[in-house]
């Protein structure tokens, strides 16, 4: 969406004010479609409401994202491809991070084909009070052949409901793989200039969302988009070619620079779609695993940062998985807000009055690292979480937020009286031992200060000789 | 292209009697109505008439019925995008006449497109550039300078080639820390031997410059005092002769003091001071700076408004000149803070290259940060239902890469490393967007078929 003044979007609305969509003006929701915490959908009224046809399709063109959103998938498995408004993310926020799929072949071994979907699906990190985990899982076809392609793409959604991406320049197998997959709404890869009639029959029979490969070549990529677009397929994402190395991998970035700024700053429709990278390639350019993995993850990094939509990948060792995942949680984190956690008194396991009580901060990042490192031990106890303004604690403590009197004050308004507790004391992190005494002081000395280790991983191992105090 | 045709309502009845198609049931046309249907606009079709009312749509469906039956090409109009693009459920007749329609036909040639794009043109102002080290000629004893800066845009962007490459500067330090260990193995025989080991990370490991952090001069480690913590800077500069940086231990109070012995010792070599600071006496080593040929590096901690008051201070009170600051606008790594390192250099090289002054510098990253984040060391995850954390010596040197390696798409010239490995993918990454490195590439066009 290129409007930025709620105004212009105000006149398409019911102005009623209503309240049907939670908020209480019509103008408050203006501005809520404006940094999209809001959608269309959700003024019903505009909606279902025969008279506002007209302003309702009038304002989802309006704020219609910049580069098409694109659906794969179904269900709760469904992942939003594209749908960014802006080139750098502190312009608003990056919205739809890239799904990872990681690839298998038509020509692996049914045990080992399960092993690796498995290991595929359920890999899982806990960060930030959530589990992340990757999206999808690429079917390539290696063998060439439609019955041991659409074998396989069976065997694959029997193992997991993870969506696919279906690969294959081969019409032939791409149907066969469709026939089996469609109704799950997989993403088709790809149609190329030899191909593109054959797999528009297929799209457009299948009703399929599908790339359009045409590397190094944005001339032919945008003749590719048009055509499509004229047959009525909309639903395309943009393989502008991934070089692993050389030259050509700049000339890669450098068109997807280009694809971007065109749509995004340009507002040039009819290339705006999501694109797809490939940093699967670079297992072409060496047989070392170990610098395969980590050029993979280089590849991953430079196209995540620079906006790519989606992308197929090979390793799913941790040491890939992991900084990939991380880096597009990064870079896809909203920066408009701060990430915090309610403060106040909060429960691990099943406390009770011999348990111990962690103090730390409401930066959502350090209250869940905390909270995971106690729960994931079973260890049953009560964290304090202090209001310092979604501050870390080491940066609090340096900046003040997190000083003595807060934490003072933070358990009088919770009502929580350590004194009742069986060992009147609280646990402070390590990186706030420099006002332990201070703090004991202000409690009267009623209640007694511990000094955790500075990291919360360690507190488990620190328990086994601190706790319960002597 | 669009083609118009025009219909009289009116005539309507008249034609289709004429041609045998039943008449409209209940529906009587008042008045000349025109339908206008534009074949160049794909998508409006009887959907479109379904705003004007039931009536009209179901005439409309008449129309297309009659249209089609006399050769008009009204299929091209109502392609199920049509259908999916309606706003409430539209009449049952409606939706079905669409959805009857689709005789949907496959191009028979493709389109010829040009793509076009054009640069940022506000992008006017290029970085300063700034020289590190000074050779014989220009009163110091290093073997070459390197120069960075100068972007005219972003890194790795079209708009304008990066004049010169990214660098990196490895750690030495002048007593032994604790390391992780995939980090420590590579420096286990020099870690008491400043000399040795910047030696080492020069010869071995491909290091641009090197760091001797005087972190010993530490009240609370070993309280050197500046004049003793000198002789090291002194041992490094003999040791190698890539251009230096010279840091502190940390301490707000203690680091100007010695920061000012070592720039003394170094005098005339163009070495990278590291560094001033808005907590500490700034001035006193932006002077030390001035007096004796360096390049100050102003340090804040992610906030953009911290680093252009510095940087003003430097200039203003210290004078220092402007082709002697490097900027650090700190490093928070990979999943503990990179997102705000990350877009606080982003934001600060745009404004730059936009013409705000205050910013035009190059930048450094303390990408060694990395280590401390505990997916870089630690054995295994504290969590127990996380998936397995694999290898941990594998772990680390990612770790840093990524960390560095993103804050250089954000705009960091000079890179502040440990990890040999890491070192070496993040120069070969970095040159390889530059167009630098004449690998050979693959043929892709097959990657489906690859084997792995
Ligand atoms: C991101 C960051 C910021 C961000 C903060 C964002 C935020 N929402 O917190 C911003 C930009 C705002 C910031 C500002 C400042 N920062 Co800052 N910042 C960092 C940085 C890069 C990462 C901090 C982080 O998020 N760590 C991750 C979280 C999870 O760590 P944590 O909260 O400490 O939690 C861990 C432990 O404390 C422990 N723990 C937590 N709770 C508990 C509870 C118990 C019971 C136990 C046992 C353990 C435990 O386990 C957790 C996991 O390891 C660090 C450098 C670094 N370390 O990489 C500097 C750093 C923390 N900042 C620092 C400073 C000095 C500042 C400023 C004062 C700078 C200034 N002069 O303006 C300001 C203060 C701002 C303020 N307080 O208002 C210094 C602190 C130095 C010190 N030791 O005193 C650091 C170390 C950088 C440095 N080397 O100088 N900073
Ligand atoms: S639901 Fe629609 S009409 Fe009602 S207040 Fe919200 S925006 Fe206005």
């Amino acid at each position: 969406m290129k409007e930025k003044s709620p105004l212009n979007l105000y006149k398409h609305l019911p102005q009623t004010n209503c309240g049907k969509c939670g908020l209480q003006t019509c103008m408050a929701f203006a501005a809520a479609l404006i940094d999209r915490s809001k959608r269309v959908e959700e003024c019903t009224p505009l909606a279902e409401e025969k008279k506002y046809a007209k302003k309702y399709e009038t304002l989802k063109s309006i704020v219609a994202p910049e580069i098409r959103l694109v659906y794969v998938g179904t269900g709760d498995k469904e992942l939003k491809v594209g749908g960014e408004d802006v080139m750098y993310r502190h312009q608003m926020t990056f919205f739809n991070k890239p799904p990872f799929a990681y690839d298998v072949t038509d020509t692996m071994e049914e045990a080992a084909l399960v092993e690796r979907v498995k290991k595929i699906s359920t890999w899982k990190k806990f960060y930030i009070g959530k589990w992340e985990r990757v999206e999808m899982i690429a079917v390539r076809s290696t063998s060439g052949d439609p019955a041991k392609f659409a074998a396989c793409v069976k065997k694959v959604m029997e193992t997991t409901d993870y969506p696919m991406i279906l690969c294959s320049f081969d019409p032939k197998v791409l149907r066969a793989g469709l026939e089996v997959a469609a109704k799950t709404r997989p993403l088709v890869y790809a149609a190329n200039k030899e191909n593109w009639q054959e797999v528009a029959k297929l799209v457009h029979e299948f009703n399929v969302p599908v790339v359009l490969s045409v590397p190094f070549d944005l001339d032919g990529l945008k003749s590719m988009a048009v055509t499509f677009e004229q047959m009525g397929i909309h639903d395309l994402v943009l393989d502008f070619g991934t070089a692993p190395n050389g030259k050509k991998l700049q000339e890669s970035l450098h068109n997807l620079l280009k694809l971007r700024r065109a749509a995004l700053e340009e507002g040039q429709k009819d290339i705006a779609y999501p694109t797809i990278a490939l940093p699967i390639n670079a297992w072409f350019t060496t047989k070392d695993p170990v610098r395969a993995a980590y050029w993979e993850s280089i590849l991953t990094a430079t196209f995540v940062i620079r906006g790519a939509s989606i992308m197929i990948k090979h390793c799913i060792e941790p040491h890939c998985v992991m900084p990939d995942m991380h880096l597009r949680y990064n870079i896809y984190t909203d920066p408009r807000r701060p990430v915090q956690v309610k403060p106040g008194i909060y429960k691990v396991g099943n406390p009770t009055e011999e348990s111990p009580v962690f103090v730390t901060t409401n930066f959502a990042l350090t209250y869940y690292t905390v909270e995971s490192d106690v729960a994931s031990n079973n260890i049953d106890a009560y964290i304090m979480s202090i209001n310092t303004d979604g501050i870390g604690v080491q940066a609090s403590v340096a900046g003040g937020q997190l000083n003595p009197q807060k934490i003072v004050d933070a358990f009088k308004e919770a009502d929580f009286d350590l004194t009742k507790m069986k060992y009147p004391s609280i646990v402070l992190p390590g990186m706030a031992a420099k006002f332990s005494g201070e703090l004991e002081d202000l409690f009267g000395g009623k209640v007694k200060i511990l000094v955790g280790p500075e990291d919360s991983g360690r507190i488990v191992d620190w328990m086994k000789s601190y706790w319960p105090p002597k | 292209m669009a083609e118009e045709k025009k219909i009289k309502l009116s005539d309507l009845n008249k034609t289709l009697a004429e041609y045998g198609v039943e008449a409209i049931e209940g529906v009587s046309i008042e008045g000349d109505i025109e339908i206008e249907i534009d074949t160049g606009a794909a998508g409006i079709g009887p959907l479109f008439a379904y705003y004007f009312g039931q009536e009209v749509a179901q005439i409309a469906v008449q129309l297309v019925k009659f249209a089609r039956s006399m050769g008009y090409p009204v299929d091209a109009l109502l392609q199920p995008a049509a259908v999916a693009h309606a706003i409430s459920p539209a009449p049952a007749a409606v939706v079905e006449a669409a959805a009857k329609v689709p005789e949907w036909k496959v191009a028979t040639s493709l389109v010829q497109a040009k793509f076009q794009v054009g640069i940022d043109d506000t992008w006017k102002y290029p970085i300063q550039e700034v020289t590190l080290g000074a050779t014989k000629a220009d009163g110091g004893s290093r073997g070459h300078t390197i120069k960075i800066g100068g972007e005219k845009a972003l890194p790795f962007f079209y708009d304008a080639p990066m004049p010169h490459r990214p660098v990196v500067t490895m750690d030495v330090f002048d007593m032994p820390i604790g390391m992780a260990k995939a980090v420590k193995m590579h420096y286990e025989d020099v870690i008491n031997d400043p000399g040795e080991w910047a030696k080492k990370a020069v010869k071995k490991f491909g290091a641009d410059l090197v760091t001797i952090h005087l972190i010993s001069t530490d009240p609370l480690l070993k309280d050197t005092p500046p004049r003793e913590a000198a002789k090291t800077v002194e041992e490094v500069l003999q040791a190698v002769d890539v251009p230096i940086c010279i840091g502190g231990s940390g301490n707000p109070d203690k680091d100007p003091e010695v920061l000012k012995a070592a720039a003394e010792v170094a005098q005339g070599e163009r070495a990278l001071i590291a560094s001033a600071n808005l907590n500490m006496d700034w001035e006193k080593i932006g002077k030390a700076c001035v007096d004796n040929g360096h390049v100050c590096l102003a340090w804040t901690q992610l906030e953009i408004n911290s680093q252009k008051e510095l940087n003003r201070k430097l200039m203003k009170v210290a004078g220092v000149p402007r082709e002697s600051i490097v900027m650090d606008p700190t490093t928070a790594a990979l999943a503990y803070g990179l997102d705000f390192a990350y877009t606080n250099m982003e934001r600060i090289r745009l404004g730059a290259l936009k013409g705000d002054e205050e910013l035009t510098f190059p930048m450094s990253s303390g990408t060694t940060n990395a280590w401390g984040v505990r997916e870089a060391w630690m054995v295994r995850s504290p969590n127990k239902e996380d998936s397995d954390w694999g290898d941990r010596m594998l772990r680390g040197p990612i770790w840093e890469i990524i960390t560095g390696f993103s804050l250089a798409m954000a705009g960091v010239d000079l890179f502040m490393m440990m990890h040999p490995m890491a070192v070496a993918y993040l120069q070969e990454i970095t040159q390889t967007l530059m167009g630098l490195i004449d690998a050979q590439t693959p043929d892709i066009t097959n990657w489906v078929k690859m084997e792995v």
